[in-house]
């Protein structure tokens, strides 16, 4: 019983260390939000909301200030409003519940809670849904009532913030209906409301208007119609100027007409209907806004109104000033827009400063005060998926010299932008900062690599590197081409970033190894391409060398039926000043690099395919070492298998590219070719469906050595250990197979003085075959002190306490299924825990952290982090492998999302949440990114 | 007749230096070529000796010069041989005979026994338990062996002799009725398990009536698969358990990983579709777990046995929470790693594949099975203690007269002793 105790005791004080060491929280989401939906804007708090389909609202304002709730329901925000000169805001969802939020402080932060939730029901009778349905909403300007206009054609008034249906106000259909003039069209149906406009000089006029196009201004103290505006033409949205004196109209025809108002008299007088890109028919205006300025004419923006038949697939917003006049151009479709103003205390009666342009796929904001209204850099809501993300790379603390360098090389990239600061500039970013400086690379589909600056809330666009200019592509992409020529009308300009086509799926990234300390780079791409990349803060025109890499080895009877490797150009290419490639392996078969290692002190880097995998030492640009680990019996491998997956999304985006092309050359085309997409699109959910009409059924096998892609490299791992004899340490490469298999290898690296000339060579030292033969993911090596070895230089810039060799060394293997600790050099099983046959979780992302106590400044351990194929995240301690914590962290569902997470030095993860935003979460209770703000309520 | 042996007395292995050195005048592929060569064990006695591989007679042929070289004319006995995954088969017959023959990895190991009344099954890691449980001199403990030279005489009870056990019906006796719990010896066997399972809605009863749970079923059967060849597990049974571990909550995926990682010793407990077959638990739970008898209606034409309950099993009634402690305690050794040293790798690091293509060639099986397993790494608990494992390390190393063969062990030994 005295034994029973005490391990109890150590077991409850081990409990109280793991609290102290662990914990999960998601920190804050990086990105542009999925699938926007709305858009709102506080100009008295200088914060803007963005609502998305899938019910989240998200609130920005200075960088580093943003806040962000989700609706209870699974729905989308159709519209957010703030309430004017509040804290409050009001969302509308699709199933027309409304919702008010407000920004609430607590311990002098704000904190966006929702406070209230409304259905309308309308008076006693009223039973058909469409008549409470919700259409238009106007907050009104005292703050106190909300304004909602439904798809009967009647307004309901709402008390807020307690959501208090004010019935004796209310604006039914039959009180307009009775006074509209005789000669409106035979009194038809005025359909539902369609816009509703508080009159700026008089908050007690409002504004209805209908979709048939009629506009009615009501009077809300005397509730009475004051004057009934008799458009004609479907209507799309409303505007009252500023002085109160005009109502601008837009119209489902691309016309908009300006209704001036002269009081005391009672015909309003109608200016000409405009149609701005007129002839032929024009798509709908859906939103129109004008401003004024202070001393020349006022600034007119209005999204759509393009010719249907030759642009009607553009998306476009047009600003109108003086004799100036563009159609900006976006890459994806239009949520909503609104312009910022500036002046003192941000009055809503400044001068317009800057266009905030919501589109589906990013945020566009645009100067209107500098000539030729450039495109200011947006700190947040980049759109990280501009060209889809095919893998990420995180390297923590990284030096200042090195940070420069790179935020030089950027700045040198992004002269295009506008200089003035961000317009949108409310609340106080509270938190520290950062600790230290972090960097996110993204590899992305069109085979550029994107740096981030990752050491706070808001992952800040740094610098990128694109690798297409070291191949030769099959045809040059014009970028400029959709770019308007002199002259042309309507004048377009393209703006955005978004641009999800790849000319070449070979270019993709797919691998990423930097070093922090030597400024060495090696990215692998789709095509078996390996580049090996230096920093240099010249531009430089230089020849990259090419070397090919033969991983079959000769093994005879196949036949590569996957893509063509890419052609490396062979004359010199000017690279600007950044990372410049100065050599390329190019495996052979060309298959996708499905492993990289770098290691700068040996000026070695390893890489793998479905094929075998290599060394190459780049100092001697020679290669050491080529494995083949194919099973000759794997013809699936010798296909390439991704000719085959990719079939069905290459076709869909060569019909994409057929588009773009067709916007130039064959413009009375698209149309046929926007069917074919739908055509394809609803051919890829007929296929969707019958695979999911199919009965699943899972076999049951043991793996075999015969299994398709046993011989798949899964992870590539340099360490100084003792492989030979527990006496003598030397470089060695680990490999590990999908098939359960790892190789080692003894390196001999010549001494520094002949490291340049002499020979260096590759011993296979040992081989394990796992009997479970689940995927080897990860290998670790152990130090005496049970510690992971430090990563390559760490030591030697005195970063990193030298490895323990005088101890015994183990080596950890981490496969699909379970973690393997074996002694070495003998490599005798040391200790072991199984995952997949205890709970049917198999290891999908690992990594090694560090993790500090909270109590403690002076007490850490390292513990291994891996994420699961059922989206949990664990620690396990080192080097004990002891199960530490688990949270669920990612739906299982996700598998991308699964696929993408990487692990940080210290115990954070980033995985992508959508195609377009990283979720950040932290294991840790010392290492925390996340946002601490303060919004105060404006003064009355 | 090509029979051709020279006893030789057991050698003392060298040192580890001089088997480097000599192995690397020495072609990997001449003993495998010709000779096999036999290692027997008589009690405690050990023989080496050549044999000729494309040569050989049959079974009796063997038997006799097995008498022979033991001095044991007129003794019966029993012929036992280690396959490469460590299992102690039967060889009774020309066809096994030559199957050990053509399946030595290099070494042909023989064990010898007195043929005794006492019945040995045939199952994974039979070698391994066995040694543990009784040690290496095949003395079977006082009590088991006296009771069964008493029954020797009369009618033999239990399962069949010179089967290799491929499943059987395990703890009877503390499962509901309905329920049965099967457990499939792949390892070893050349046969797929070969069976499919899908999702489905199982009914159960509770307290509060009658409710529809998701639930996992075998959908498939293949061909001549294990499951199959069985008969205990068929279409439509219904999932409740693999290794101990309750499946309730599990998708399908889970179950599905969750039994590909028990694969080599898959232990699955499912509610039969087809209730009628059912063994009824009889007696009292001591009696049952020894007697080895089969209920009437299990029977379809495979090896059938009881194991003793398995200490998890008995903490653990159907409704187990999952745990490690409690999936590990059910599981046999399965650390059968290979390692492979690098004296058996080629030194040369220009042409790597060429040299273990040829060992390929060489080989019945292709890929990894056809490396030499340097080491058989032994079971160890979960978060076993250094000491503890290196205690037992040298356990393993102690008996590797008897543990398989290292390759340098084995070339050397090639060299020296093969005549002909």
């Amino acid at each position: 019983t005295m034994k029973r105790f005490r391990r109890h005791g150590t077991e409850s004080q081990r409990d109280r260390l793991k609290q102290e060491l662990f914990q999960f929280t998601k920190t804050v989401e990086h990105g542009f939000p999925h699938q926007p939906s709305a858009l709102g804007y506080s100009s008295s708090l200088q914060l803007m909301a963005i609502g998305t389909r899938s019910g989240a609202i998200k609130l920005y304002g200075a960088p580093g200030v943003e806040f962000m709730g989700l609706h209870d329901e699974n729905a989308a925000v159709t519209q957010v409003f703030f309430m004017p000169h509040q804290v409050e805001l009001v969302t509308l969802l699709d199933d027309n519940s409304l919702h008010m939020w407000t920004l609430q402080s607590h311990k002098g932060l704000s904190e966006l809670l929702e406070i209230g939730r409304f259905l309308l029901t309308g008076p006693p009778g009223y039973t058909d849904i469409s008549v409470t349905r919700v259409t238009a909403v106007l907050t009104h300007s005292s703050g106190e009532l909300l304004l909602l206009g439904t798809e009967g054609g009647h307004v309901f008034i709402v008390e807020v913030p307690g959501f208090r249906e004010l019935e004796e106000m209310n604006i039914s259909l039959d009180q307009i209906t009775s006074c509209v003039p005789d000669d409106y069209i035979g009194r038809r149906n005025l359909e539902h409301v369609e816009a509703l406009q508080e009159n700026p000089v008089n908050s007690n006029q409002v504004a209805i208007g209908y979709g048939r196009g009629l506009m009615v201004i009501w009077d809300l103290d005397h509730r009475c119609a004051i004057r009934h505006i008799p458009a004609t033409q479907q209507l799309e949205s409303m505007w009252w100027t500023e002085d109160g004196s005009c109502i601008l109209s837009s119209h489902n025809d691309g016309s908009y007409c300006c209704w001036t108002l002269r009081t005391g008299d009672e015909r309003e007088e109608e200016e000409k209907s405009n149609v701005p890109y007129g002839h032929f028919p024009c798509k709908a205006i859906n939103k129109i806004v004008q401003l004024p300025t202070a001393g020349g004419p006022p600034f007119l923006l209005f999204s759509g109104g393009m010719p249907r038949a030759s642009y009607g697939d553009r998306h476009c917003i047009t600003v109108i000033y003086s004799k100036t006049q563009v159609a900006f151009d976006f890459t994806s479709r239009i949520i909503d827009f609104f312009v910022t103003r500036d002046g003192p205390q941000h009055t809503v009666f400044g001068e317009p400063s800057a266009l905030v342009v919501l589109v589906e796929e990013e945020l566009v904001v645009i100067d209107l005060q500098t000539e030729g209204w450039p495109v200011i850099q947006t700190p947040y809501l980049v759109p990280l998926h501009s060209s889809a993300i095919t893998c990420s790379h995180h390297v923590s603390a990284i030096p200042l010299k090195l940070w420069e360098r790179i935020i030089a090389a950027g700045v040198v990239q992004n002269t295009q932008y506008s200089k003035k600061p961000w317009p949108i500039t409310g609340g106080q970013n509270l938190a520290p900062d950062p600790p230290q400086r972090d960097l996110l690379l993204t590899g992305h589909e069109d085979g550029t690599v994107r740096f981030w600056d990752a050491s706070g809330v808001c992952l800040y666009p740094l610098y990128k590197l694109s690798t297409a200019a070291v191949f030769s592509a099959d045809a040059d992409l014009n970028d400029n081409m959709s770019q308007g020529a002199e002259g042309e009308w309507p004048p377009f300009r393209k703006v955005g970033c978004f641009d999800p086509y790849s000319d070449d799926p070979r270019l993709g990234i797919q691998k990423i190894h930097l070093c922090k300390y030597s400024g060495y780079l090696t990215v692998a791409g789709t095509a078996g391409q390996i580049l090996m990349l230096e920093l240099n803060d010249e531009a430089a025109e230089q020849t990259v060398e090419a070397k090919i890499v033969d991983l079959l080895q000769g093994q005879e009877g196949f036949r590569w039926k996957g893509h063509t490797q890419l052609d490396v150009r062979e004359e010199p290419v000017l690279f600007p000043p950044g990372f410049q490639p100065f050599t390329v392996v190019q495996c052979q078969p060309p298959a996708v690099v499905t492993a990289l290692s770098l290691h700068s002190e040996w000026k070695l880097v390893a890489f793998g395919t479905s094929h075998g995998f290599g060394v190459y030492d780049y100092l001697q640009k020679n290669n050491v070492l080529v494995k083949c680990t194919l099973n000759p019996s794997d013809q699936l491998a010798m296909e390439g298998p991704l000719s085959r997956v990719k079939s069905i999304k290459k076709s869909l985006r060569q019909s994409f590219r057929r588009i773009r092309r067709s916007r130039v050359s064959l413009r009375k085309h698209h149309i046929s070719n926007t069917n074919k997409i739908q055509e394809a699109n609803a051919r890829l959910e007929a296929e969707q469906a019958e695979m999911e009409m199919a009965p699943v059924q899972r076999k049951i096998e043991a793996r075999s050595s015969d299994d398709s892609f046993t011989g798949l490299v899964r992870t590539l791992y340099f360490a100084d250990t003792f492989l030979s004899d527990s006496s003598h340490n030397t470089p060695s490469l680990w490999a590990g197979t999908n098939g359960g298999t790892v190789f080692a290898y003894i390196l001999y690296i010549p001494p520094v003085e002949h490291r340049a000339d002499e020979a260096l060579t590759a011993q296979p030292a040992k081989e394990i075959q796992l009997m479970h033969r689940a995927p080897v993911v990860g290998i670790v090596v152990l130090d005496g002190h049970g510690a992971p070895l430090p990563e390559p230089l760490e030591t030697a810039h005195d970063l990193a306490r030298s490895p323990d060799l005088l101890g015994s060394h183990h080596v950890l293997v981490i496969s699909e299924e379970q973690f393997k600790v074996f002694t070495l050099p003998k490599l005798s099983s040391k200790m072991k825990l199984k995952l997949t046959a205890v709970d049917g979780s198999r290891v999908r992302r690992v990594g090694v952290a560090w993790f500090g106590s909270s109590r403690t400044e002076d007490y850490g351990e390292s513990g291994l982090v891996f994420l699961t194929n059922q989206g949990d995240v664990h620690v396990l301690s080192l080097p004990h492998i002891k199960m530490q914590i688990r949270y669920p962290c990612i739906r299982r569902e996700d598998v991308s999302g699964i696929a993408s997470c990487v692990f940080t030095k210290q115990g954070q993860g980033f995985y992508l949440m959508s195609p377009s935003e990283f979720e950040r979460f932290s294991l840790s209770t010392r290492y925390l990114v996340e946002p601490r703000c303060l919004v105060e309520a404006p003064l009355p | 007749m090509f029979l051709s042996a020279v006893p030789q007395p057991s050698v003392e292995p060298r040192s580890r230096m001089s088997r480097q050195s000599q192995q690397q005048h020495r072609t990997p592929i001449r003993h495998i070529d010709n000779t096999v060569e036999v290692k027997s064990k008589f009690e405690a006695e050990y023989r080496r000796f050549g044999l000729k591989r494309n040569g050989f007679g049959g079974f009796q042929e063997f038997y006799h010069l097995l008498q022979n070289i033991h001095h044991i004319h007129g003794v019966e006995v029993l012929l036992e041989y280690a396959d490469i995954h460590g299992d102690l088969l039967p060889i009774n017959n020309d066809e096994n005979f030559h199957k050990a023959v053509s399946s030595a990895n290099p070494v042909l190991r023989i064990i010898i026994t007195k043929k005794e009344g006492d019945s040995i099954v045939y199952t994974t890691n039979s070698l391994q338990r066995r040694r543990k449980g009784l040690g290496l001199t095949g003395l079977r403990p006082a009590a088991s062996s006296s009771i069964h030279s008493k029954n020797k005489s009369g009618l033999m009870i239990g399962p069949p002799q010179d089967f290799r056990q491929i499943s059987s019906i395990i703890d009877v006796d503390i499962l509901p009725e309905s329920y049965r719990r099967v457990r499939l010896h792949k390892y070893g066997s050349k046969k797929p398990l070969g069976f499919y399972i899908r999702d489905g809605v199982s009914v159960r009863v509770t307290p509060q009536g009658v409710e529809k749970v998701p639930g996992v079923f075998i959908s498939r059967l293949v061909r001549g698969g294990l499951a199959e060849s069985t008969g205990l597990l068929a279409v439509n049974d219904e999932i409740l358990e693999v290794n101990g571990i309750d499946l309730a909550g599990k998708s399908l995926d889970q179950v599905t990983d969750m039994m590909v990682a028990n694969s080599h010793n898959l232990i699955v407990t499912v509610k039969p579709a087809n209730q009628r077959n059912n063994i009824a638990p009889r007696g009292s739970k001591n009696s049952m777990g020894h007697s080895g008898s089969v209920g009437s209606g299990g029977s379809i034409g495979s090896a059938l046995s009881h194991d003793s309950p398995s200490p998890a099993s008995q903490s653990n009634p159907i409704t187990a929470s999952s745990s490690i402690a409690e999936g590990d305690s059910y599981e046999e050794d399965d650390d059968g790693d290979v390692i492979l040293e690098n004296d058996c790798l080629s030194p040369n690091k220009y042409f790597p594949i060429t040299n273990s293509s040829t060992l390929n060639r060489d080989s019945p099986h292709k890929g990894q099975h056809s490396t030499i397993p340097q080491s058989v790494s032994m079971p160890n608990s979960l978060g076993a203690s250094l000491s503890h494992s290196s205690t037992m390390m040298s356990h393993h190393n102690g008996g590797s007269a008897h543990s398989v063969s290292s390759s340098q062990e084995s070339m050397k030994e090639d060299g020296n002793v093969i005549t002909l």
